[in-house]
């Protein structure tokens, strides 16, 4: 009976590997598609992510607003491509939402605004559920590795970094934005801290975002209301940044390559 | 009547030079909301109203005494930069303040149905029937991206009614020129405790809650002033 039990536990440690392993994060699907775009699963239950942002909220943002952006996305999209009226932007209308959002400034004046708003909101909403993950033990989560040396390099050190990121949080006249921290590549990578209002992207001005806040009142209202920066702080605690680190070493890696074709 | 409950920030008398004793300081408070938070129901829910009034339109009249005190400093010591650099402050929470005071005014417990009299006319005249302006401004207002407001506006210049919408708090008159008549806030603050990503929901049930009588004589005095 030990080996059967044995044998169980391999069968369960393997299934678990590959679900691990086989679990794509909702912004790799930004760069390797170009329609028919879905909603990304969440790599986490709804209710995963209480205390700090309530189950109410995460259903409502993810199959509300991020669903409503994919929807629209595709048929922007659709429609985009099935315009024999702009064929001189089909090589761009084919291209995965990444590279269109880079390229905003060549969609065609039809589509641009439609594109920018719901591609937008569908890229940024993928980063956003991205750079979280529960945290139910309080741990206390700061960043390490070369992305450590890199914030302590370009902020003094983590908690300035925090601090002046909060405070783009919070200083935005205006509901309806975003807080990015990204690398500019034309500047040897250094890191940035940007905002962005509606769901205009920093992808746009060529940035390379690693880690975003969604500071939309739908993010927080349900459960923090008025109080965005209780959300902001409460936030933090969701920021996994082993999972920065990724989306940072995915900017860099063979997945995505398009300074090459520059 | 609900009187305000939210603090006000008092200014505080400063020894001031020439240039300050020119500069009045106005002292911005919470206007008196004419009904009861439960008043709108169901059109609004008593949690909005109450967070709605309390925090946020509380919030923009502190923030725009407070801004108004640095203003009032920054022009007695003739630092323009600073007054420069105030503006994007005063516009947002004056224009908040602004906002919001029109906002409880156009609405009420006894209000939806149809405008009559002259508003009416003018209504017809200018789009055609009343459901043809319901829908225009409906539809204006739900496609405003991210925060912002739906506005029934005069036209002082060619006397005609117009839709505008205004992005965050920026206020109608002096970005737009039209007298704001009537206005739907579409702050996701507005409505999302009730109706949460849903706001064509909230366009379509909000007229059940219109003050035409307020609308109206928003339009009178807009007529007499020209």
């Amino acid at each position: 009976m030990a080996d059967a039990t044995i044998l169980q536990a391999w069968l369960l440690s393997f299934c678990y590997f590959t679900t691990v392993m086989t679990l794509k994060m909702p912004y790799e699907f930004i760069a390797d598609q170009t329609s028919n775009y879905v909603l990304p699963k969440l790599p986490y239950d709804y209710k995963d992510l209480e205390p700090f942002i309530d189950e109410a909220t995460v259903r409502v943002h993810h199959l509300g607003h991020h669903a409503a952006y994919t929807k629209k996305m595709n048929i922007a999209l659709e429609q985009w491509t099935a315009d024999s009226e702009v064929a001189h932007s089909m090589s761009l209308a084919q291209k995965p939402i990444l590279d269109i959002l880079i390229g905003l400034d060549d969609v065609p004046k039809k589509y641009k605004s439609s594109i920018q708003n719901n591609g937008g909101g569908y890229v940024n909403h993928n980063f956003y559920w991205s750079v979280m993950s529960p945290n139910p033990n309080l741990d206390d989560r700061e960043p390490v590795n070369q992305l450590g040396d890199d914030i302590v390099k370009a902020f003094g050190n983590f908690s300035n970094f925090k601090a002046l990121f909060t405070q783009e949080a919070l200083s935005l006249f205006g509901s309806g934005c975003y807080v990015w921290l990204s690398r500019n590549p034309i500047e040897n990578g250094k890191l940035v801290i940007s905002k962005t209002t509606n769901q205009d992207s920093p992808l746009t001005d060529e940035l390379q975002p690693i880690l975003v806040i969604d500071v939309w009142e739908h993010a927080y209202y349900i459960k923090h209301q008025n109080l965005r920066p209780k959300y902001v702080s409460d936030w933090w605690n969701l920021v996994d940044w082993s999972l920065v680190e990724e989306i940072d070493n995915w900017w860099k890696g063979p997945n995505y390559d398009y300074h090459e074709e520059l | 009547m609900l009187s305000a409950t939210a603090t006000v920030i008092k200014s505080v008398p400063k020894s001031v030079g020439a240039l300050g004793t020119l500069v009045s300081r106005l002292n911005h408070t919470l206007p008196d909301l004419p009904y009861d938070f439960n008043a709108l129901e169901p059109t609004i829910s008593a949690e909005i109203m109450r967070i709605h009034y309390t925090k946020h339109h509380a919030t923009y009249v502190n923030n725009l005494n407070i801004a108004e005190e640095k203003l009032a400093e920054a022009m007695e010591t003739k630092n323009v930069n600073q007054v420069i650099q105030l503006q994007p402050a005063l516009k947002f929470n004056g224009g908040g303040h602004i906002n919001h005071s029109i906002f409880w005014q156009v609405l009420s417990p006894n209000g939806g149905g149809e405008p009559s009299g002259d508003l009416m006319e003018v209504i017809k005249r200018d789009f055609g029937s009343f459901e043809a302006m319901k829908t225009e401004l409906s539809n204006a207002s739900v496609a405003v991206q991210g925060s912002g407001w739906g506005w029934l506006g005069f036209n002082p210049v060619s006397k005609r009614l117009r839709v505008a919408t205004c992005a965050n708090q920026d206020p109608l008159q002096p970005t737009t020129g039209l007298v704001p008549l009537f206005g739907i806030d579409v702050w996701e603050h507005a409505y999302y405790l009730q109706y949460k990503n849903v706001r064509p929901d909230y366009l379509k049930a909000i007229w059940n809650v219109v003050n035409w009588d307020k609308v109206a004589q928003n339009l009178h005095d807009a007529t007499m002033a020209c």
